[in-house]
């Protein structure tokens, strides 16, 4: 094998000559070079070669994944496989035998040269054939302007016939174009193609114009980023009133479950927010048993998840409602400080059982990363979150208005007495109901896992918002959940960038208690009988 | 230094706790020397004082294999102070006043800690804190094992400063919204407008405990970022409301190369609830790493595998600061000769013993102690890879020489002084500090 691997990379060295020889030397000096600075400097001499073949090497770099192995002082990728390290040729990527840990020594690379390193291979890959590739490349250009990249660029701009890379790699060049010593009209037609841009690194960009500049490519970057900034405002605006609804979104699911228990069934329940931990945790033990026996199907773990949760919340509450609650209804003291209880003795279980420290619940991939729409970053998690609140929403409204179960539910909410009359056995639609509303938040756990920590205490988080979702939008209303959730939601996050964090939270407090003063029952308050009862 | 709580909790849990986990009953046998843990094992805090509790019992086990301390075994008593502050000033009395410990290794948070603060001088006890805090503070019944500002959070900034830290113009103080991140950001600010940094290149934000929707944080600071300047975050975030907003930023794209976050909460642990791979670069600022790779290190974080029977539990710097802070106390009861408290504190000052990053940690006579002071690079499997290291020692001080109210003031806890709070321009003890 290693024999093998010795002929063909004999094989390429004779072939390409001396040019291979030369960056093999350059890349020997990272086993002597000493510190970051010494690094840096070989990263340099090795970019500055231009030769496509040294993104290999400083891609491994960029990614501690170059190592120099102790015996022989040779510097080589490594790939860790168990316990042992895979070693390869750092040019050719052929195989070169494994090694133990302790016989290789990690290059260290810290953000300078991680950034530096990605600034050469902007350069270098500029020419790769993968569009995506290229479109990183002119990305990095773009950021890290230097009169030296004009060239390069005009021919890549001369060779590219995909669009979406063509216009970046035009503003890369404006970018550099700025920088250089070009005269007054190239600068301000570059002025003009940054401008047109219109987002933040454009700005950025811009205010970074040289003071030595003439007047008049001052006042047009002046210009530009005034544009630039008006457009942002109203972008600003919308994206302010983006996160107002996904954190509405979380809000809904948080407090969507104890819309049934606490709206519907009238049971204040403390434990609330420990069926939305049972859930994030029950992700957790999918995902645990996903990553040892199928790893092939993480990305469906999340999916998987879903009526594991369901069923395990639900169970939990079930078991709540025969053992406790149902001896409590109409005592809403003791439902509390017995729910209270409760939640207590579900967060120590969860604690020795799974230990006090966070548990590592990955995200999928399509659940990873953000895409733009105009200068609005949307990220996807987030988005799904709200897709999935409100498919939850829709299908807990299908399931209260159009079935028979739900018709019984609600039957026994509006008049115990009467439904027990026609035959319904209500002990068992209360269960069920609490069930119902225990699952829904153990679903929501499995949303949130996604988000927040996973730990014991990630129920108590949510147990304060939930309420005040469902009191604010009237108790025993869905649509009132739906509607207080996201008007919470974005109340928050429009008052937060003026007023903080912290001081936006009080001025929301301070809202909801003057308007449950003036509308007791909340948004949509419940009429008729069920109200007296 | 980190948790909060509504009353409801408190009430409850303290009732609950209180009946369910009353302390080890005290064995009444005077061929034992007891030593109090007051970390708290249920509660917010559990997540990170369980692990406090556990290291101790393993230093005290180690201990007790090599022949326990004055020809005695060392006792352990353990108690729950539930993570509630008025619970952990009972637990002290109560370690204090019915157990007779002869020191106590507790506490984390700076409440909890000023909260026990007046049991531990009305007994005369000793307490060692090995968490980093906010400084402001010098008593003589504490010593102060974790680290102070100036040995963590200055230099921290200095690293982001210098060349390889990549010359940051343009900052950002994120932090949660209690004593620790305030007292912290308002030394950083005057810290930074002394090196020169204009005051709209600082922006400070709060934020609530257990913080978990981050996006309009996120937002504005990459907005601030984008104003042609280097820019990094200092963040003095609470442990909880970390993972969400690692996450909001690995999501919303911010780079280490771009934006650095330089945290002084995030430790191993926890970063043992995320996946690591987006936030690779972004620092943190300690005392100790997992991964330094000394001898020490190598044989503690063996030991410590052993005794929890798992080998994915990691270690971190509050553990450092305990196994320092016991290490000195066995030194000083030896020299002593008792483990009398009054004696024990006047033995302390001066005593030497090795920390696990491959030096000596020194007690102060300001009850602080020496420590180098480490910055690390998040790594792909969620250590840290340490990137810049003090050339010497840092000592601890208390008063910070960056605020007003105490750059006058000093704390010498030797005869003739004894003064935690000496001000040098009025020449008198009792001077105040800004909290």
């Amino acid at each position: 094998m290693i024999g093998l691997a010795l002929l063909f990379l004999s094989a390429t060295l004779s072939s390409l000559g001396a040019a291979e020889a030369d960056l093999r030397a350059i890349i020997a000096k990272f086993a002597t070079a000493k510190g970051f600075s010494e690094t840096g400097a070989v990263v340099h001499e090795l970019a500055a070669t231009g030769d496509p073949k040294v993104e290999r090497p400083l891609a491994a770099l960029a990614d501690g994944n170059l190592y120099i192995r102790k015996a022989d002082s040779l510097v080589l990728i490594g790939k860790e496989a168990g316990d042992g390290v895979q070693l390869s040729d750092p040019l050719s990527g052929a195989a070169s035998g494994e090694a133990a840990k302790d016989d290789i020594t990690k290059i260290k690379v810290n953000n300078t040269l991680r950034r530096a390193i990605r600034d050469a291979l902007g350069t270098l890959t500029l020419g790769a054939k993968d569009p995506a590739v290229r479109l990183a490349a002119a990305g990095t250009m773009f950021k890290t302007p230097d009169a030296a990249n004009i060239e390069p660029l005009d021919t890549a701009i001369a060779n590219e016939t995909v669009a979406s890379v063509k216009a970046l790699l035009e503003q890369a060049r404006a970018a550099s174009v700025l920088v250089s010593d070009r005269p007054e009209a190239d600068k301000l037609a570059a002025i003009q193609v940054i401008g047109a841009r219109g987002d933040r690194d454009a700005v950025s960009l811009l205010t970074s114009v040289d003071a030595n500049a003439s007047d008049a490519v001052k006042q047009a970057a002046a210009a530009a980023i005034a544009n630039i900034n008006s457009t942002l405002a109203f972008w600003d605006a919308g994206q302010n009133i983006w996160y107002g609804i996904s954190l509405g979104s979380v809000l809904l699911l948080a407090a969507i479950g104890l819309a049934i228990t606490f709206g519907v069934m009238g049971v204040i329940n403390m434990a609330h927010g420990e069926m939305v931990m049972l859930g994030a945790y029950t992700t957790f033990v999918v995902q645990q048993v996903i990553r040892t026996s199928f790893p092939g199907l993480f990305d469906w773990s999340l999916v998987i998840a879903l009526p594991m949760a369901f069923l395990v919340a639900g169970f939990v509450g079930f078991v709540i409602e025969r053992g406790i609650i149902r001896f409590l209804y109409g005592r809403p003291l003791e439902t509390l400080l017995a729910t209270w209880g409760v939640s207590l003795i579900l967060q120590q279980a969860v604690r020795s059982i799974f230990g006090p420290t966070n548990q590592e619940v990955g995200n999928p991939t399509w659940m990873s990363g953000s895409f733009d729409v105009g200068q609005l970053a949307i990220t996807w998690n987030r988005l799904w979150i709200l897709v999935f609140a409100l498919t939850v929403f829709g299908v807990l409204l299908y399931v209260m208005k159009r079935t028979p179960w739900g018709l019984q539910m609600r039957a026994v909410t509006a008049n115990r007495r009467m439904a027990a009359s026609m035959g319904i056995r209500t002990p068992w639609v209360d269960a069920l109901t609490f069930a119902l509303g225990s699952g829904i938040a153990g679903i929501a756990g499995v949303a949130l896992s996604q988000i927040d920590n996973v730990s014991p205490n990630l129920g108590r988080g949510y147990i304060i918002d939930s309420f005040m979702v469902v009191v604010f939008g009237g108790v025993g209303n869905l649509w009132g959940t739906l509607v207080g959730a996201f008007s919470l939601g974005v109340v928050n996050k429009v008052l937060e960038p003026y007023a903080g964090a912290v001081l936006g939270k009080i001025v929301v407090l301070v809202l909801i208690v003057l308007f449950i003063q003036k509308r007791p029952r909340g948004l949509f308050a419940l009429k008729g009988r069920a109200v007296e009862a | 230094m980190r948790g909060n709580f509504s009353s409801i909790t408190r009430m409850v849990s303290a009732g609950v706790i209180a009946a369910g986990l009353m302390s080890a009953p005290a064995k009444a046998a005077d061929d034992t020397i007891k030593v109090g843990i007051l970390h708290s094992l249920s509660g917010t805090m559990a997540i990170s004082e369980t692990t406090l509790k556990d290291a101790m019992l393993m230093l005290i086990d180690e201990q007790n294999a090599k022949g326990g301390l004055l020809g005695k075994k060392l006792e352990a008593v353990v108690v729950d102070p539930a993570s509630n502050w008025p619970l952990f000033a009972e637990k002290a009395r109560e370690l204090i006043s019915k157990d007779k410990v002869a020191a106590v290794f507790g506490c984390w948070t700076s409440v909890s800690r000023k909260s026990v603060l007046p049991v531990f001088s009305e007994l005369d006890n000793i307490l060692f804190y090995p968490v980093q805090y906010e400084g402001e503070e010098s008593e003589r019944n504490v010593f102060y094992t974790g680290a102070a500002p100036n040995q963590q959070a200055i230099p921290a900034v200095d690293y982001l400063m210098s060349e390889d830290g990549g010359s940051v113009k343009r900052w950002v103080l994120e932090g949660t919204d209690y004593v620790y991140p305030r007292t912290t950001n308002k030394i950083l600010e005057a810290y930074l407008k002394s090196k020169g940094v204009a005051a709209e290149d600082i922006m400070v934000n709060y934020t609530p405990f257990g913080f978990s929707d981050w996006q309009t944080e996120v937002s504005a600071i990459k907005k601030f970022g984008s104003a042609g300047k280097k820019t990094a975050v200092v963040s003095t975030v609470n442990g909880d409301a970390n993972v969400p907003f690692y996450k909001e930023l690995g999501n919303q794209g911010i780079k280490a190369e771009d934006i650095p976050v330089m945290a002084f909460s995030v430790g191993e642990e926890e970063l043992a609830g995320l996946d690591t791979a987006p936030l690779v670069g972004h620092l943190a600022a300690w005392n100790y790493f997992e991964s330094v790779d000394t001898p020490e290190n190598k044989k503690f974080i063996a030991d410590w595998h052993k005794f929890i029977k798992n080998d994915k539990r990691t270690t971190n710097d509050p553990m450092e600061a305990h196994y320092i802070g016991f290490n000195m106390w066995v030194k000083a009861v030896e020299k002593a000769g008792t483990t009398d408290p009054d004696k024990v504190i006047d033995a302390m000052i001066g005593v030497s013993v090795p920390n696990l990053t491959g030096g000596y940690s020194t007690m102060m006579p300001n009850h602080h102690i020496t420590k180098p002071v480490l910055i690390g690079e998040i790594q792909a499997d969620g250590q840290f890879e340490t990137v810049s290291r003090t050339p010497g020692l840092v000592m601890g001080d208390e008063w910070s020489d960056y605020l007003p109210d105490s750059k006058d003031l000093i704390s010498d806890w030797r005869k003739p002084l004894s003064c935690g709070n000496f001000n040098v321009a009025t020449g008198k003890c009792g001077g105040k500090g800004t909290n």
